[in-house]
């Protein structure tokens, strides 16, 4: 700009970029236009109803009744019976991160170290199948699984070491695990195998050992993948819905499945709206701290 | 001799790490490949084989509902696969190649929210809106406009992603032969972009598939999709037809797969070519 202060000459250059620059922002707008207004009005606007349905009065069929207020449906949020369910939903969904991660790491590091492009490229594709998969029929094989006829079952009972586990806690977790595993390896295996080896050699040079040169290096260089596969597991896991309903009984109601029912048998939309709204501040606080976390920690 | 050591404890936990590898493999294929066979066997009751049939692949054929719910599925993939790709391509590009617009920040956020947002919330949010504010009878259509709402930012995801690592000194240089703004799109930057364009269709289309909690809050009576029916089936009681079912439900998958291996192979190929 100052540039072209000094020549006076060609003071309409200013005027014309300035011209072209607003045109070709009102060419960005209107580009972005339809998927813009699709999104407020089945996206942004049902959002903020959800919010605001969520202090509604019930009506006798269940349904909200705008016009008169309560607070009743948060006040709900602290009956024993809702945190029992909330905290089993936290729990489980950090369970299962910790474990996939666990199972994971070890696992995407190995797909990541193969010397051969070819090996790494086939042992990739053997993980992209089930990532690809459809979810409820990779939960069902679980389900005839830890049935009383089911493989998992019988192998339990000739050892004596379980029995069924069909609709407890433990068959829920072993479906969100294997569920959600997919979604932690490939984030993993791009951070690992993007990671700069050079920097663990130099480490190693300076006589780190294996395990510290690990701990120093490589696992925070590959923390982008920690964080992308954590909240992908984390997410899902604690929106559950499927795989509690068709691996967990009474006993193992997740906050999915209790929301799902406030809109059907319970009959309670404004509580089944605070609910919703619940479990989307809870996975962001999570996020948030998990972000927080990993950036001091890691 | 450290050297020596050290190379022994490398091949150690080499051996640990390929057989924990293998483990998870089995882990997440056995399941599958139990599942698969039990679709041929002969018994009422999965986990007792009684023998090779195709008699549950029959029974899956004939039975009308099945096949009204493969119908709708087929059509909600395809026409919400096709809005989500076109809104999702142009978001995709306004956000990459035009520097600033009024609202970009604001478009920005919304654009990822449907990627975090719990599906149980959004098929919430999205019955509200439909039955008690718009208000609108559900039925396929609202099936449709929910599985759009979340597949278009997966595709505005890809195709930016895309976006990114092309330069724009194609499209300057066509611009600069005079070609307008329309035929430089068309004939520049959306061949270059197709991988990322037809990889996002692909993945809307797989989403759209495996949506069982939005479908079930959004549908109309007597307009369901297959997977939400399964679910159904499977609560109320587990059968064979059920195994037969999930193993097309799965080679679905797998082909989708394998056509978006394809698009990535030749977009890496593309990417080598420009490298060398």
């Amino acid at each position: 700009m100052t540039m072209l202060d000094d020549r006076p000459s060609e003071e309409a250059t200013p005027d014309l970029e300035k011209k072209a620059e607003r045109a070709e922002s009102w060419r960005g707008f209107f580009t972005a236009l339809p998927t813009y207004l699709f999104l407020v009005l089945f996206f942004v606007l049902p959002l903020v109803i959800i919010l605001i349905f969520s202090f509604a009065e019930r009506s006798r069929t269940g349904k909200p009744v705008l016009g008169e207020w309560t607070l009743e449906w948060w006040m709900k949020l602290g009956d024993p019976l809702v945190r029992t369910v909330t905290w089993r939903s936290i729990w489980l969904a950090f369970l299962n991160t910790l474990f996939s991660l666990l199972i994971g790491y070890p696992f995407a590091y190995w797909i990541a170290t193969r010397k051969r492009a070819m090996t790494r490229n086939f042992l990739l594709v053997l993980v992209l199948i089930p990532f690809w998969s459809n979810f409820l029929v990779r939960t069902y094989a679980w389900r005839t699984l830890l049935d009383s006829n089911g493989l998992i079952t019988k192998v339990g009972e000739a050892t004596g070491l379980w029995g069924k586990m069909l609709f407890t806690e433990p068959a829920v977790f072993l479906g969100l695990l294997y569920g959600y595993l997919p979604f932690m390896v490939l984030p993993l295996y791009a951070a690992i195998e993007h990671l700069d080896w050079n920097l663990v050699e130099a480490a190693r040079d300076l006589y780190a050992g294996a395990w510290k040169a690990f701990r120093k290096v490589t696992l925070p260089l590959s923390k982008p993948g920690i964080i992308a596969g954590s909240i992908l597991v984390f997410i899902p896991s604690l929106g559950a819905y499927v795989t509690p309903d068709l691996l967990g009984g009474a006993k193992t109601t997740l906050l999915g499945n209790y929301i799902v029912t406030q809109f059907k048998s319970g009959r309670n939309w404004p509580f089944g709206a605070t609910l919703s709204v619940t479990i989307l501040a809870i996975m962001m606080v999570a996020t948030v701290i998990y972000f927080r976390k990993g950036g001091r920690t890691l | 001799m450290s050297v020596q050591q050290g190379t022994a404890h490398r091949k150690w936990v080499d051996r640990v790490l390929s057989v924990n590898g293998w483990f998870v493999f089995g882990f997440l294929y056995l399941p599958i490949l139990i599942l698969v066979i039990y679709s041929f066997s002969d018994d009422r009751i999965v986990g007792i084989w009684g023998g090779f049939t195709w008699k549950w692949y029959d029974r899956m054929f004939s039975n009308p509902e099945m096949m009204k719910a493969l119908a709708n599925t087929v059509k909600v993939g395809v026409v919400q696969t096709v809005f989500a790709t076109v809104l999702g391509t142009m978001a995709g590009i306004a956000l990459d190649r035009y520097r600033k617009w009024l609202g970009k920040q604001a478009f920005d956020v919304i654009l990822y929210l449907p990627v975090i947002i719990p599906e149980v919330t959004m098929g919430a949010m999205l019955l509200i809106w439909f039955t008690q504010v718009l208000p609108i009878d559900l039925s396929i259509y609202t099936i449709i406009l929910g599985h759009i709402a979340f597949s278009t930012s997966f595709v505005a995801i890809v195709v930016r992603a895309r976006l990114a690592n092309l330069d724009d000194s194609l499209e300057e240089a066509a611009m600069d032969l005079y070609a307008n703004r329309w035929v430089t799109f068309r004939r520049i930057t959306l061949p270059l972009i197709m991988p990322g364009v037809l990889g996002g269709g692909l993945l809307a289309l797989t989403l759209s598939f495996d949506d069982v909690i939005i479908t079930e809050f959004v549908q109309g009576p007597g307009a369901t999709l297959l997977p939400v029916y399964v679910f159904g089936l499977i609560r109320r009681q587990v059968t064979p037809e059920i195994n037969a079912v999930s193993t097309l439900m799965l080679a679905v998958s797998m082909v989708l797969v394998f056509i978006s291996l394809g698009f990535q192979a030749r977009t890496g190929a593309g990417k080598a070519n420009k490298e060398a």
